[in-house]
């Protein structure tokens, strides 16, 4: 854990706030300075020149400026946070904040001002390859580079202020202010959705008030918004989990009914919205599909049964490139024509197949030997099905087109040009595979997964014969990947090797540690936010402009996932309990020793555990 | 692989028989029908699989050897960091190739400077010097701030922890390279003759020689600094037993800062090396030699660093003379595309079949089965 060490004192009542010069001033520095590399990279990374022209808020900002806003806000945040720790006195909020949020936010500006001056008075064009005259003039708004220096200089202060002063609020307006940036920022993502399913259903009137024509949010209807959900935020934030506490409370038969309930309103929803979506919408969510199906599988691997497979694309592969083989009439070697659902049979058999014997060496494996076999497995699948040794069956890296859509019944024929129907594929096959997952999560074999993952050597001493266990949710997460690669490749109408780097693989991991691992709700969750926003491997998502930069931030989330939150967004209970066990058992430990030392009055006992209980749910 | 507590046989078992036996098998096929072509190309054995079958002569298959080991060479000097880094902490740090391909990038760049001021030409070895002292600067900061940010948070959670945000590192470092210096391959500045040319010392290349004297140093430096320094005797207690070590006095996290900044030079040594032998560099370049020198590290026994450069050597020979010496006989076509498949196959098979390594694996004490 980075902990910040308050400093010891005896006394064990709330401290009085800080005077304001009184910081921290090596940690704000070193943040401070944190702040200015990151803005440097950003800025060097052509970002806000690129993001420039999406606007957020009509005319005041573009997305380009906001990743550079974003820093020093942070940074300004950041430096005022303490770890709460049993036995150590709280700094109550006060000016200090404001002071510290300033001062870290202009020396993360500063590294801005720096670039400023540096971009005026070198050429740096032949490494880097953004070093142009374009983010000279983004950074000084069109004017002078002093005028630049001052401008960041002046921003980060206020920005760092800003975001200092959020600590001052209390958590209830804290909350509330962070809804009211969330919901305009998600206004302003969700532009395309919005737009496409209002002209759908006719209410043209209401995107055209909401949005600018030129794309952004206008700027009044953005504060209507924030009104609206700061409003709805503070009214309507205890409801919510009242709600949810009086569901869970509910006796069993009574609470699977409204659980049941609330999954066929989801149900009728994703039935009825695609009707009056556009084509881009579909694609959208047919994408989202797939990749739910794909993590949804890997969950399986990953999150239930603790496997780490890196090489998980290759079942996609071979998913594609079965079904590939068994409909297209032009297959190079043998050309079945099945229909494709009977393709699919054989489809899962095959992958089933490649499954074991893939598993079957490295499932003995220690846990990350096993990892990197697997990717080489990946690695070595793609190799095949590119090299010209087998390209008389498989098309080497000219692979094979024309593959028909994927014909149910001989009522209709899916294929990718109409996205409504792929979506429907996709929705029914994603039903199809959460309530696989979510029966075996509760049957002996998911309670034996999850032995596994817990302690093998326990697992084991209980009975469980690891190895087949460990085997079948290898074959069980093949499955349930080769049924997306079959949609793919009626969705397509082509297969390539090069859909299959290795990078698809650590998209779906990072699609379910985001999500949170062995968590249904989480990966479907981490699919939407992850694919849907930023795009997989080769889809677009809602920020089509993102599209250079989504690796990175795939990149940088998943360290940050495990750094600050390894179970995930929407963490499966068990699995966080046993990521936080050495946490949760230090603090049980720590208050037993407080109360055995001060007595019942101790004033700071249950800060702690409300922060662990926090996190469990 | 030794079954635990010495269980029943059950299908795996079987399974993991016939496919050693197999894989065994296909070798050993594969080889017999290489020989029987070197012996007479016409009888036969030789044309059974493969009736173009060639054989190769004595001057290609050489030639395959000295690129095998010189490439190896680079693997094995990359596979110190993950075997260091393995024997200490006890997990795979995924990024090391990515610190690779930061030196060679760095590297690249600096050099191009170099030519540009007119340098490069008129001192290269100067130049050369110089490139290498700037790029394993530049990588030892590089693992060193890996570390700092994302292991060192982690010590002491579950072992996948630390490789998935190590999978992450490299996700990240890759395409920052892509954002900030752009998606296409860079060359180094044109080489002197006597580095491009063959040489009459049995008609080996400049670079290939120049690689492998460069790599026999730099380890000779790497294991007097390990074996012979109280730095280096600090490393090899927090390997053995970090608790044990901190309590004999030794700062752990500065140890392990030490040995992630030599993991770190030593790939920066490898990228320049890389430079010299292709010229080219990607921001893909550290991926899959990364993954072959983490195989040249297991195949030479984790922690073993005498075992990485063998190991990388092996590894190195292998992927450029197997696909012609077993696949090639065996009728497989187009088998210099499957080197890479080659190399991981390699990686599969000895943990298939010796998981310990060839010398024998040091581990910490919680980590050994």
């Amino acid at each position: 854990m980075t902990a910040t060490v308050a400093p010891e004192t005896a006394a064990n009542a709330p401290m009085p706030a800080r005077p304001a010069l009184a910081q921290d001033w090596r940690r704000l520095v070193r943040m401070g300075a944190v702040g200015a590399v990151a803005q440097i990279f950003i800025a060097l990374s052509n970002m806000p020149v690129r993001l420039d022209e999406r606007l957020v808020v009509k005319p005041i900002l573009s997305l380009g400026y906001l990743c550079l806003l974003i820093v020093p806000f942070a940074a300004g945040h950041r430096v005022g946070h303490q770890i709460e720790r049993e036995g150590v006195p709280q700094h109550t909020a006060g000016a200090h904040e404001v002071a510290g949020g300033a001062a870290c936010g202009a020396i993360a500006g500063g590294g801005l001002s720096l670039l400023a001056v540096l971009l005026a008075n070198f050429d740096l064009r032949e490494p880097l390859v953004n070093w142009s005259p374009m983010l000279a003039e983004l950074l000084a708004f069109g004017h002078t580079t002093g005028f630049a220096v001052v401008v960041w200089l002046l921003i980060g202060t206020a920005v760092g202020a800003a975001g200092g002063g959020l600590r001052l609020l209390g958590p209830r307006s804290q909350r509330a202010a962070v809804t009211m940036v969330l919901t305009v920022a998600g206004a302003a993502v969700l532009e395309p959705l919005v737009v496409d399913l209002a002209e759908g259903m006719g209410l043209e009137a209401l995107s055209d008030r909401l949005y600018h024509r030129r794309g952004g949010v206008n700027w009044t209807s953005a504060l209507v918004l924030a009104a609206v959900s700061g409003i709805l935020a503070v009214l309507g934030r205890g409801r919510m989990r009242q709600a949810r506490e009086h569901i869970a409370a509910l006796e069993g038969a009574k609470r699977t009914r409204t659980n049941l309930g609330l999954i066929a309103a989801t149900a009728a929803l994703l039935v009825i919205l695609p009707l009056f979506a556009g084509k881009l919408t579909n694609e959208l969510a047919a994408n989202v599909g797939l990749f739910v199906l794909l993590a949804l599988g890997l969950n399986i691997v990953v999150g239930l049964a603790g496997i780490l497979d890196l090489g998980y694309v290759a079942f996609f592969a071979v998913g594609s490139y079965t079904a590939a083989v068994l409909t297209a009439a032009t297959s190079p070697r043998i050309h079945p024509e099945l229909p494709w659902l009977v393709a699919l049979i054989i489809v899962v058999v095959v992958t089933g197949l490649v499954g074991l014997f893939i598993g079957a060496p490295v499932i003995r494996m220690r846990g990350d030997y096993l990892a990197i076999v697997t990717l080489g497995f990946g690695e070595i699948i793609r190799l095949i099905f590119l090299s010209d040794w087998l390209s008389g069956w498989f098309g080497g890296a000219q692979g094979i087109t024309k593959i028909p859509g994927a014909g149910i019944f001989g009522l209709t024929s899916v294929a990718g040009t109409d996205p409504r129907r792929v979506f429907y594929l996709v929705l029914a096959f994603c039903a199809i595979a959460i309530y696989v997952s979510w029966r075996l999560e509760r049957s002996r074999l998911g309670r034996a997964w999850m032995a596994v993952r817990e302690d093998e050597t326990v697992a084991e001493a209980m009975g469980i014969n690891t190895v087949n266990v460990k085997l079948l949710a290898f074959v069980v997460g093949a499955v349930l990947g080769s049924f997306s690669g079959a949609i793919f490749s009626a969705k397509v109408g082509s297969v390539f090797p090069n859909s299959f780097l290795i990078l698809v693989s650590i998209v779906i991991l990072v699609v379910v540690i985001f999500g949170g691992m062995g968590s249904i709700v989480g990966v479907i969750a981490g699919s939407a936010v992850l694919i849907g926003v930023l795009g997989g491997p080769k889809q677009p998502g809602l920020l089509a402009e993102f599209s250079e930069f989504k690796l990175l931030i795939y990149g940088a989330l998943l360290i940050w996932m495990m750094l600050a939150r390894p179970e995930g967004l929407i963490p499966s209970v068990r699995r966080s309990r046993e990521l936080h066990q050495q946490e949760m058992a230090q603090d049980a430990w720590l208050k037993g020793q407080v109360e055995d030392d001060n007595g019942s009055d101790n004033g700071n006992g249950n800060n702690n555990d409300g922060r662990q209980a926090a996190a469990a749910t | 692989m030794i079954r635990k507590g010495g269980g029943p046989r059950t299908g795996v078992d079987w399974f993991l028989t016939i496919l050693r036996v197999a894989v065994l098998t296909v070798i050993a096929v594969g080889l017999l029908a290489f020989i029987a072509q070197e012996i007479d190309t016409d009888n036969p054995f030789a044309r059974w699989a493969n009736p173009d079958a060639t054989g190769l002569t004595g001057a290609q298959f050489r030639g395959l050897v000295v690129s095998g080991v010189a490439q190896g060479c680079m693997y094995g000097l990359i596979a110190l960091g993950y075997s260091m880094v393995y024997g200490v902490l006890g997990f795979i740090n995924f990024a090391h190739g990515e610190v690779f391909m930061v030196g060679a990038m760095t590297g690249m760049i600096t050099s191009n400077k170099l030519a540009d001021a007119g340098l490069w030409e008129s001192n290269f070895i100067g130049s050369l010097v110089f490139i290498v002292i700037v790029s394993m600067v530049v990588c030892t900061l590089t693992a060193v701030i890996m570390e700092r940010v994302a292991y060192r948070p982690l010590r002491g959670s579950p072992r996948l922890i630390p490789l998935i945000t190590s999978i992450g590192v490299s996700f990240f470092i890759q395409n920052a390279s892509i954002v900030l210096l752009g998606p296409a391959a860079k060359s180094y500045p044109d080489v002197p003759d006597w580095v491009k040319d063959k040489h009459t010392f049995m008609q080996i290349e400049g670079a290939r020689i120049l690689v492998v004297a460069v790599a026999a140093v730099s380890m000779l430096v790497l294991w007097y600094l390990v074996e012979h320094t109280k730095g280096g005797k600090a490393m090899r207690a927090v390997a053995e037993d970090a608790e044990i070590a901190a309590l004999m006095g030794i700062d752990v996290n500065r140890t392990i800062v030490k040995v992630f900044a030599v993991g770190g030079a030593m790939a920066g040594l490898a990228g320049i090396l890389w430079g010299i032998l292709f010229r080219s560099v990607i921001h893909t370049t550290g991926f899959l030699p990364g993954i072959k020198a983490f195989s040249a590290a297991v195949v030479g026994g984790i922690g073993h660093l005498g075992g990485a450069m063998a190991g990388g050597v092996s590894i190195g020979v292998a992927e450029s003379v197997g696909p012609l010496l077993i696949l090639e006989p065996l009728g497989v076509s187009g088998v210099s595309q499957l080197r890479d498949a080659v190399a991981f196959a390699v990686l599969i098979g000895v943990l298939l079949l010796r998981p310990s390594g060839i010398f024998g694996e040091r581990l910490p004490a919680e980590d050994r089965t």
